[in-house]
Formats: structure tokens, sequence, C-alpha cells
């Protein structure tokens, strides 16, 4: 197997130089193409089409071909990330980026193009998401071997990874909008893989819908932004933007119905609900899509439009409370809270990973672009990792509850290192990935005076630092309290943990204080930004770690806290019910939103009047102790019940009798159409006239 | 005048297609007549396009070809569903198949 790897990564090389002579033969500079300062640059679009063509090969041939389809997808992905890579050092050296237009069209006068362009940003992402799915493939090649539509599963993954490199490569919010839908489509077809089942499905329905509802609120952003700029290009857009050339009550219209989007998308309170459900999906479709692609396609979106988010919520030293901040911090916060009482270990991840998205949107919101970028590069890497080593145990011993694992420590050494070094990453340890890129966060924070971040940031930390102690805790150390022997997972499986964790342990030393690294290399639109040492910050954020796993350890390793708190104490008793129903969230919109809408219009008046009336009449009663409760009742029945009961009434009336003028007969259609287009044509006719 | 005449033909034709799909019960004799109505846009299209002469000439030949190749693909649709309603209910009178209502 290591072979057949071995040999599609030379195949893939070989594919790649042979591209790079026809573009050079065809191209108008052909020397430039191969020796030009962002020579790899311009090989961009062939990152974003290997994937595409990855996904129709294995669509059409995969069945009949060798590793039943999967060798187009690691092919087209190890070529990528080879590419990705090579782009990666250019622009680290200091290429200009590069843009590549290639169609334009009239749409009602306005001039649509198509294109990419290739930034610092740009590629920072294609190295992510070229090294993360390739990782990925590799390992499902062996987690997914006795799992049905393998080859499916393949194809749909190549289809994901493109869509996510043409979201990030376009230079259009047109463009941009295609990719990101395609991105939701595969990740409906990915959690849903097991479909079988029906949570599986509703999973996969749920993550759909939800993140749909984002994307209604984005694309109206999107037409607010061009009418308002009168152009879908980006940087036009945030050209006009920065200079003030929209005005400010469209551009913030604008903002806040695009970070609408991202909400949606990068699981933002209130829309989180999707993302712990779609781990439903199989765990390497978890890793790369519920952390470290699909979800920051929000992130990205913000950061890449910086300057329309800045200018309309004056992000930066000094501004005001934002939108953007607020519901970052909310997000982290409750996010870190959930992952304490989750069973399931993949949905203590999944709510890991929507914190530490809150803390990337909370960084935006005060304005830390390189911080947010930043975090969103290290979470990658560790957050990939922990996926990847979960899923490695649950292909041990079966079963996704942590109340199955324990122990596995000496049977899964490799996924034991690994997921710990993971851990640590993302709890903050100093010296790791997650250390730097938290703290740039902090530091920021602090240092601008948004106080209420930092707290809350420290707060989420060390949460953090708990709720991963315990995790490691209760799957790696103690009694092994499930069934079977579990043993440690295939070469195949354990490798790409191992390249993970060296990551992990290495990629937050690019940006190193004082460095001119990851701040420098990436930077947006051209302002570098390089990481500063800051005592205080960084003394709080280690402490608020070293809090979290000292108490995690007393708490789960140890054993030394009192037991049975949550049932003589009672308001841990209660805060624990309130984790346990996800804040009754879920509640209130299958109950506020999902059922109403099932059941028609009288329902929503009923489940008003029972729910939202009675409730602030009890209320209301309690409190003055009946003095209004009759006066309050007689309202009720009266005119609010009355006007309530009107309502539907008169709709289901008005419904009945419409509905006789369905008949079923398509002749009888036809007949109105062909009547009303006449009287139409003879208005028209006479009018004009 | 000519062109009078031919926009006479094709309003006449159509106005036959447009009666065979209202009043026929035979689904494919309803078929028949929206081929009948495409082919009076045809001749619609073809006779505005010899009015015009230059480009507009040419430009209405490929679409009317566009519309033949479509009208062949749509007479191949339709007479599959045809043949489905039959096979259900061993009848192909339109009027019979009004299950898509209340």
């Amino acid at each position: 197997m290591v072979g057949a790897l071995a040999s599609s990564v030379s195949v893939a090389s070989s594919a790649l130089l042979g591209a790079a002579e026809a573009a050079a033969e065809h191209g108008e500079h052909a020397a430039a193409v191969l020796n030009g300062p962002n020579s790899t640059l311009k090989l961009g679009w062939l990152v974003v089409a290997l994937p595409f063509v990855g996904w129709l090969l294995t669509l059409f041939f995969g069945k009949r071909s060798p590793m039943r389809g999967a060798i187009y997808g690691v092919t087209a992905l190890g070529a990528g990330l080879l590419i990705s890579i090579a782009m990666f050092f250019q622009v680290a050296g200091g290429a200009a980026p590069y843009h590549q237009k290639f169609y334009t069209f009239d749409i009602g006068g306005y001039e649509v193009s198509t294109g990419f362009s290739f930034d610092s940003f740009t590629v920072m992402m294609f190295a992510v998401v070229t090294l993360i799915s390739f990782l990925v493939h590799i390992y499902s090649l062996a987690y997914m071997k006795d799992e049905v539509r393998f080859t499916f599963f393949y194809a749909t993954l190549s289809l994901f990874t493109g869509s996510m490199l043409l979201m990030v490569a376009s230079d259009n919010l047109l463009q941009m909008f295609v990719g990101w839908e395609l991105v939701g489509v595969c990740s409906y077809l990915l959690i849903g893989h097991y479909w079988e089942e029906k949570p599986n499905s509703s999973a996969a329905i749920k993550a759909f819908i939800t993140t749909r509802i984002g994307d209604v609120g984005m694309m109206f952003g999107i037409f607010v932004l061009f009418f308002a700029a009168g152009t879908f290009d980006i940087g036009g857009i945030n050209g006009l933007a920065a200079s003030g050339g929209i005005k400010h009550g469209i551009l913030l219209a604008g903002a806040t119905l695009l970070f609408i989007g991202v909400i949606g998308k990068s699981a933002q309170f209130p829309l989180h609900v999707w993302l712990p459900d779609a781990m439903a999906g199989p765990t390497p479709v978890s890793a790369l899509i519920h952390a470290a692609t699909m979800v920051v396609a929000g992130i990205y979106l913000v950061a890449r439009n910086f300057d329309v988010f800045r200018t309309a919520f004056a992000l930066g030293p000094g501004g005001p409370a934002n939108v953007v901040m607020i519901i970052g911090t909310i997000t982290m916060l409750i996010a870190a809270l959930l992952a304490m009482v989750q069973d399931d270990i993949k949905k203590v991840l999944a709510y890991s990973t929507v914190s530490q998205l809150g803390y990337m949107v909370a960084a935006l919101g005060v304005g830390a672009w390189t911080a947010a970028v930043f975090h969103l590069f290290t979470h990658a890497m560790f957050k990939a990792l922990l996926f990847l080593g979960s899923g490695s145990v649950i292909h041990a011993v079966h079963s996704n509850n942590m109340s199955d694992m324990g122990g596995l420590r000496k049977e899964m050494p490799v996924t034991f290192w690994t997921f710990l070094i993971g851990s640590a990453a993302l709890a903050g340890v100093p010296g790791l990935a997650g250390f730097f890129s938290k703290d740039e966060i902090l530091h920021f924070a602090f240092h601008n005076h948004y106080y209420a971040v930092f707290g809350v940031g420290l707060l989420t930390a060390a949460l953090t630092a708990l709720y991963m102690t315990r995790c490691v805790s209760l799957t790696f150390f103690g009694e092994f309290r499930g069934h079977g022997h579990p043993h440690e997972s295939p070469r195949l499986m354990t490798v790409p943990l191992v390249v993970l964790a060296v990551l992990s342990v290495t990629v937050g030393s690019l940006n190193f204080w004082g460095m001119k690294g990851f701040g420098v290399w990436i930077a947006y639109a051209g302002e570098q930004h390089v990481a500063e040492f800051d005592v205080v910050a960084m003394l709080a954020g280690t402490a608020a770690g070293a809090i979290g796993i000292l108490l995690g350890l007393w708490i789960y390793y140890w054993k030394k806290a009192p037991q049975g708190l949550l049932d003589r104490v009672a308001p841990f008793r209660w805060a624990h019910t309130l984790l346990m129903n996800k804040y009754y969230l879920d509640d209130l919109y299958i109950k506020g939103i999902v059922r109403p809408v099932q059941y028609s219009l009288s329902k929503v008046a009923y489940w008003i009047n029972q729910k939202i009336i009675d409730g602030v009449v009890n209320g209301v009663g309690v409190m003055t102790r009946k003095a209004l409760a009759e006066a309050t009742y007689w309202l009720d029945q009266t005119v609010v019940d009355g006007f309530v009961n009107d309502v539907a009434n008169e709709a289901g009336e008005a419904g009945g009798a419409l509905r006789r003028i369905q008949t079923g007969k398509a002749q009888q259609y036809v007949a109105v159409a062909v009547v009303a287009t006449a009287v139409l044509v003879i208005a028209v006719v006479w009018a004009v006239r | 005048m000519r062109l009078m005449s031919i926009l006479m033909l094709s309003a006449a034709l159509f106005s036959i297609g447009i009666y065979g799909v209202l009043v026929r019960r035979n689904a494919v004799l309803v078929l028949m007549s929206i081929e009948l109505m495409l082919n009076a846009v045809n001749i619609n299209l073809i006779g505005f396009g010899t009015w015009l002469r230059d480009t507009a000439f040419v430009n209405a030949q490929a679409f009317v070809l566009f519309v033949i190749a479509i009208a062949a693909a749509e007479v191949g649709i339709g007479i599959a569903i045809v043949l489905a309603i039959y096979r259900n209910k061993a009848s192909i009178a339109v009027d019979e198949v009004d299950s898509m209502k209340w």
C-alpha cells in the first residue's frame, strides 16, 4: 500500500511537470512561468482543478480502478499538496500576488468576471486544505476499508476539497458563493454517508438546512455589496469600502448579512447546533470538514473581506463593541462549557471546534487579523490530529462513547502520544502550536482594552484545558471499560497522525515573538504584523491553561474531587441539566421553528398562545400575586386569543375555498393560461396602440 | 405582404395546436398538437428572419434548429410519461389523470 502511494506521488509529480511544460509552451510568458518570482502561483489553478478531475474520474471509473477509485483522489491531492507547498515557499519569500482572469460576461449591463486570485492568504489556505485533505485521503484508505460506498465516499471527498479550494481561490464574491454552496452540498453528502440509519440522515439534513439559513443572509449580503459597489470583485469592493466609497449604512447592512452566513457556516451561536450532530459522518470526514476546512470558510470570508467588516463595524484598536466580537465571545464560552459534559469523544471535539471558531471570530471582531488567521492555521493542524486520533480510537473499540474506552494508553501507544500532543497544543501548553496563536489573540485583546474578550478568552482557555484533560483521562487512562481487545491502528492511519503531531508541535514557532515569520508572510493587503511579546497576556494564558489541566487531573485522573457533587449541590445539578440539554436550543428550534412550519399556521398561533402569551401571563400572575391576573386573563382570552383564532380561521377558510381551483386536470390549467395570456396580449396591444 | 401571409399561416397553425391541446383527450394527440404549436413558432422565426434579411436570417435558422432538437427531446420525455401512465391506468385519456390535486 505504501509502495502504491509512493508511485502515485511520483506519477503526480511527473503529471505536474507535464502540465508545467504545457503551460510553458502555450503561455504568453513562457520563461516567466517556470522562472518568474511568482512562477508557481501560476500553477494555482491546477490545484483547484485536480480534485475536480479526481472527482469525475472516481465517479465514472472508480469501481473498476485500482484501490477502488481512491487512487484518483490521493494522486490529485498529493500533486495539489506539492504545488501548494511550492506556492507557500514562494509567498513566504515575498512573491507578488498573482491574479488570473478567466471569463467575463455581461449581466444586465454589469460586467461579471470570474477568476482566481493567489495572494499569501489564499496560498496559506491552499496549503492547509490540501495537506489535511491529503492526509485524510490516506487515513481513510484504512479507516473506510470495509465500509459501504467506499468509492462514492472518495469521489465526494475530492469534490469537497475542490469546492473548498475553488471558494478560497475566488477573486469575486459570486464565484466564492458557488464554492461555498458546493462545500455545503458535499458536507451534506458526507455527513449522511451512513444514511440507512435515520439519525444520520436527519443530522445531514439538519446541517444542510441550518447552514442554509446563513447562506440566505450571505446571498443578500453579496447582493447589497454588489449594488453598492457595482462589482462582485473582492478587491474592488474592499477598496471602495476602505476608501469610504460606500455609504456606511449600506456597508453595515452588507457586512451584517455576510456575517449571518458566517454564523451558519462557521457554527457560531445561535446556529452552532448543526456541528455536533454532523459527527454522524465518518470520522475522517469530521477531521476534514468539521475541523480544518469547511467550518473555517466563514472565518475565511470575514478575513478575505476584512476591509468591508473593518469599515462597517469600526473594528480595530479602540473600536466599539460589535456583533462579530460579541457572537464570537458568546460562542467560545458556551461551546467550551458544552464540551465539558459530552460522553461521545467526537462531540467533545466538535464543541471544542465551535469554541475555537468562536475564538477566531472574536479575534476578527477585535481587529486581530493576523492572530485570527494564525489561529485558523494552527487549529487546523491539531484539530485534524485530534479528530483522526479519535477515529483511530473509535476504529479500535467500535464505540464513540468515552464510557466504553479507558486504559488505551498501552494498547495504542502511537494514537495515545499523538492525541496527547494534539490535546496539549489545543490546551495551550507553552511551546506548542495552540499556545502561540491563542497568546496572539489574548495579547491583542488585552493590549487594546477589550477586557471582556480577554477575560472570556482566558476562561475559555482554562475550560479548554479542562475538557481536553477529561477527554484524555477518560480515553487513555484508567481501566478499559469496553468489550473486546483494542489494538493499534494500521500504519496508514498512524502515519498521518505522526505527521500532524509533528506539525502541531512546530507550526506555532512560525510566529514566534518578534520573528518576521507568519505575520509577515501572510498579511492582509500588505499590513504586516510581527508578533509582540507581552508578559501579562502570556502568563495569564499559560496560567489559565495550567489551572484547567490541574483541575482536570484532580477530578478525572487522580479522582480527588468530592464524588457526587452533581447530585448534592443544586446549582451544579441545574447547570449540568442545562448543559446536557444543550441550553434547550435544539428544543427551541424544533418547537419554535420546525414544528410550526411543519404543521401550518394554526399550530404557530397555538404555540405562541401556549408558550409565549401564556408564559408571560403566568410570569406576571406569579409576580403580582393575582393582582393583574383577571385583567390579563380577560385580555388573553378575548383579545389575543380572539385575534389569533380569527387569523387562523380566516387562513383555513381561505385555503379551503382556494383549493377547489386545483382540479388536477392539466387541460383546465392550460385553458386558464391561454385565456390569461390572450387577455394580456390584447391589453398590451391595445395599450401600446 | 409576404410576411403577413407567413404570420397568418403561423397563427392558424398555432391556433389549431392550442385547440388540440385543450380539447383532445388522447395524450398522444395532445403531444402532436404541442408539436404543431412549436412548428408554428418555428415558422414565425423563419418568417421574421427572412423579413429582416441580414444577420437575423442566420440567427433565426440556428434558433429553429435548436427548437427542433429540443422538441425532439421533449417528445421523447412526453411519450415516456404517456407510457408510464398507460402502464398504471390502462388508459391515456388526459382528463382521467387528475391525481395531482387536493
